[in-house]
């Protein structure tokens, strides 16, 4: 350890001078543009949340009034249903894993002094504020927020007189269309950045799974994000100019719509998972002391996930009316996923096996990911049959589903790599034993909401119904609702120790030595928090990212840029970073 | 190991592409465009396909044929075709280091540019008055066939195509100005190379749009 991190810490790589403005508010540094997307999104995340209280209150309570919001009217309801995909989609989960991750960790994990156009990057980020303010906004308007939900399906989303909702719907499209440039301008930088910008060494396959998957993810971004401009704004369109594309009465096709929509929608689900298995893949090497369980495979999983994500979107359309035998070709390129995303799941299990294990808590959220993903992987196994789906397709079992991948797995990955990166963002670590409380408080919290909503899917529970106190066939289930219900408001409240906990360390937490968590990655070579331009040094890489207890070194690490002939003794102007 | 490039602004990046950033990032800019366009372009194929009827040229308007103005939207092609043309003469010329080339060229593409975008306003400005509306007036909706679909998909497949012309003229008037400046020389014109890949890809745009939209 002491070999490793010597206590002269350079002061900065670059003196800069700039002003508050131009480094904290029109950043073009990677680092900040991070921060500043995190924070963003972390308000984002939390206005979802809420959003998620007041439906689990409608259908626990039917009518009822909640505290301090009154009783949901239908149309609330509807806006609350959208509203709350939308900003767990678009603004929380989408924008936490590739916003800020993807901004704080590419450059420094591939040993890049920023990234390709720093101010692209900027615009990226202030897009998507734009775009954040527009989608609030639209909370507040005449006639309430969209109601359609966050598919918008026309022609329902494209008459006003159907849902109600006339300019809300409208804010609806301008924002995802500021939203798809935002992402359109990250993309562009990522995939640039991970392709041109790399330390000398740090070839495609030393580069850490992480950043694997960003850039298949910005990839996917890049060619999915499009489509869905097209198809919103061929929306707007019909709301407003009198054009007929998705309107049947002038010619138009709502099945076009679907089609459209899914073909952005699925690779937008891998959009929201692949980083989330690279960072899970860096956390459990990193917890298990031991190198990723066949690394090449991992890689490989990730690029077949992806690419069997564009011939899948079917699968979302198979109570829409679709050719019998098209339908079976969607069922079974569904089900080819299965493969890849075991192989992952396999590799994770293999990496810990007879691994030095080290709990600490990004690990733990990392391990909670893979069981939960598991089942979400599981359960969409059942809904990809197309007989079976008749069933349950549009029933709470789907919204089990999606929760056991997007929350189960995404923000589980999320929270994993906040506290595993919080040290090098902020230069002080967050809590161990209040992050340990918040894991196993979510955990058991997050399976008791969303676990029974497979048998609610099962019984036959609508998926988007106001009351569901109104279909007879539904009430012996209510007990089972309210019960989902209060564990969904103890699920909120296990997260205000994260809350504290965040904020407490953010000022007060206990200084980050450089290298927390004692992993492999070139960010853990320079200062916490690390400084403009990231590298004194354009750092050398020869090795990848994960030997861990290897014997060639006395610790259980080996850093990537440790030179392998002198072992620990580095060249003498990169000791001490 | 392949030996270090150097980078623009001084950075070594060794795996690299032997691609300068900016010309990779428009490369995969494109792509993005690409994929923008197959949205808008898939949609109408498979809305004209699935309305049956369809506004054909070649025949009168009374009898069910298409209200553009094919012979005009030809020439109008001509000249963008030619506007790249004429960009990879100015593109060529200062690989040489022909300053005075580079200039000529470069107004040329800028001229014919706007020439075609002049001519798209002016296309649609007399389609307007005919009651080609992206909602069909009545009169013309009993003759077209599906003329609101016609209406929608036309306005906006050319729409955006000039759109993103315009926005290409504005770029490439931008660098033509730079260009008098004196800013790019022949080792340095990467500005111009970066500017021509998305003319060209316009250009190439418009050749598909034209084809599927005026002449099928």
């Amino acid at each position: 350890m002491a070999t490793l991190e010597s206590s002269a810490v350079p002061l900065h790589a670059h003196h800069d001078d700039l002003s508050f403005i131009r480094k904290y508010i029109f950043a073009t540094d990677h680092k900040i543009i991070g921060l500043q997307f995190l924070f963003a999104t972390l308000i984002f995340l939390l206005i979802g949340g809420v959003m998620a209280l007041m439906i689990r209150w409608q259908l626990g309570f039917p009518g009822e009034a909640m505290p301090g919001v009154g009783v949901i009217n239908p149309k609330f309801y509807n806006a609350l249903v959208t509203m709350h995909g939308t900003f767990m989609i678009f603004f929380a989960i989408m924008p936490l894993l590739v916003g800020t991750f993807g901004n704080f960790l590419i450059p420094l994990k591939i040993g890049a002094p920023d990234m390709a156009f720093p101010r692209l990057n900027m615009m990226s980020f202030w897009l998507f504020v734009v775009s954040g303010i527009v989608m609030t906004a639209s909370l507040f308007v005449e006639g309430g927020a969209a109601g359609a939900g966050w598919t918008v399906y026309a022609p329902l989303s494209a008459v006003p007189q159907y849902t109600g909702v006339s300019l809300g719907q409208q804010l609806w499209i301008i924002s995802i269309v500021f939203f798809g440039g935002s992402s359109l301008l990250g993309s562009v930088n990522y995939i640039t950045t991970v392709i041109n910008m790399r330390a000398p060494g740090m070839t495609l396959f030393r580069m850490p799974l992480s950043i694997w998957g960003l850039f298949v993810t910005a990839i996917i971004a890049l060619l999915a994000v499009p489509i869905l401009a097209a198809a919103i704004i061929m929306l707007l369109f019909d709301q407003t100019i009198g054009t007929t594309f998705f309107l049947p009465a002038g010619g138009g096709q709502p099945l076009l719509w679907q089609h459209l929509f899914w073909f952005f929608g699925h690779p937008e689900v891998y959009i929201l998972i692949l980083p989330a298995m690279g960072i899970v893949s860096d956390i459990i090497a990193n917890g298990s002391r031991k190198p990723v369980f066949g690394y090449h495979s991992m890689v490989l999983a990730i690029i077949a996930i992806a690419f069997l994500g564009w011939i899948v979107w079917g699968h979302h359309m198979f109570q829409s009316g679709m050719n019998p035998l098209l339908g079976t070709s969607f069922m079974i390129s569904t089900m080819a996923i299965a493969i890849p995303s075991a192989i992952k799941v396999f590799n994770w299990l293999g990496t810990m096996w007879r691994g030095n294990l080290w709990f600490h808590t990004p690990m733990l959220w990392a391990v909670g990911f893979v069981s939960l993903f598991t089942v979400g992987g599981l359960s969409g196994i059942f809904m990809a049959s197309n007989s079976v789906d008749v069933f349950i397709h549009d029933t709470y079992f789907i919204v089990a589903h999606i929760h056991y991948v997007l929350f189960g797995g995404s923000l589980f990955a999320i929270f994993a790599a906040l506290y595993f990166w919080f040290p090098k963002m902020f230069g002080r670590c967050m809590n161990e034993n209040w992050g340990r409380i918040h894991f196993a408080l979510t955990f058991t919290f997050y399976n008791l909401t969303f676990f029974p909503m497979h048998l609610l899917g099962m019984g036959g529970h609508m998926r988007r119904i106001y009351d569901p106190t109104a279909y007879e066939f539904l009430q012996p289930l209510q007990p089972m609702n309210k019960f989902i219900t209060v564990s969904a408001f103890l699920l909120f409240m296990a997260q205000i120790p994260f809350v504290i906990n965040f904020f407490w360390s953010l000022f007060a937490g206990e200084k980050a030595e450089l290298n927390r968590w004692r992993d492999n990655g070139l960010e853990w070579t320079v200062p916490s928090p690390a400084p403009h331009g990231n590298f004194t040094v354009t750092p050398t890489v020869y090795r990848g990212p994960y030997e861990f207890s290897s014997p060639e070194v006395e610790e259980d690490f080996l850093p990537q840029d440790v030179p392998p002939d002198g072992g620990r003794e580095r060249a003498p102007e990169t000791v001490g970073r | 190991m392949k030996e270090a490039i150097a980078m623009p602004g001084g950075v070594h990046a060794e795996p690299g592409m032997r691609i300068y950033n900016q010309k990779l990032g428009m490369w995969v800019f494109l792509a993005s465009e690409v994929m923008f366009f197959t949205g808008l372009i898939g949609a109408y194929i498979i809305l004209r396909f699935g309305a049956g009827d369809w506004a054909l040229p070649g025949i009168p308007l009374e009898e069910g044929g298409t209200p553009l103005a094919i012979n005009l939207t030809a020439f109008n092609t001509f000249m963008l075709i030619c506007s790249s043309v004429t960009m990879v003469k100015a593109f060529a010329a200062i690989e040489h280091g022909d300053q005075r080339g580079l200039r000529l060229f470069l107004l040329g593409t800028v001229v014919l540019g706007a020439a075609f975008v002049g001519i798209q306003i002016f296309e649609y400005i007399k389609l307007t008055h005919e009651g080609f509306l992206p909602a069909c007036s009545a009169e013309l909706a009993e003759i077209v066939p599906n003329c609101g679909l016609f209406g929608s998909t036309f306005y906006v497949m050319t729409g955006f195509h000039g759109a993103h012309v315009s926005i290409g003229v504005f770029c490439m008037i931008w660098v033509t100005v730079k260009a008098f400046r004196g800013a790019y020389t022949k080792e340095n014109h990467g500005g111009v190379e970066v500017i021509g890949l998305y003319w060209h890809f316009v250009d190439l745009v418009w050749i598909l749009l034209f084809t599927i939209v005026y002449l099928i």
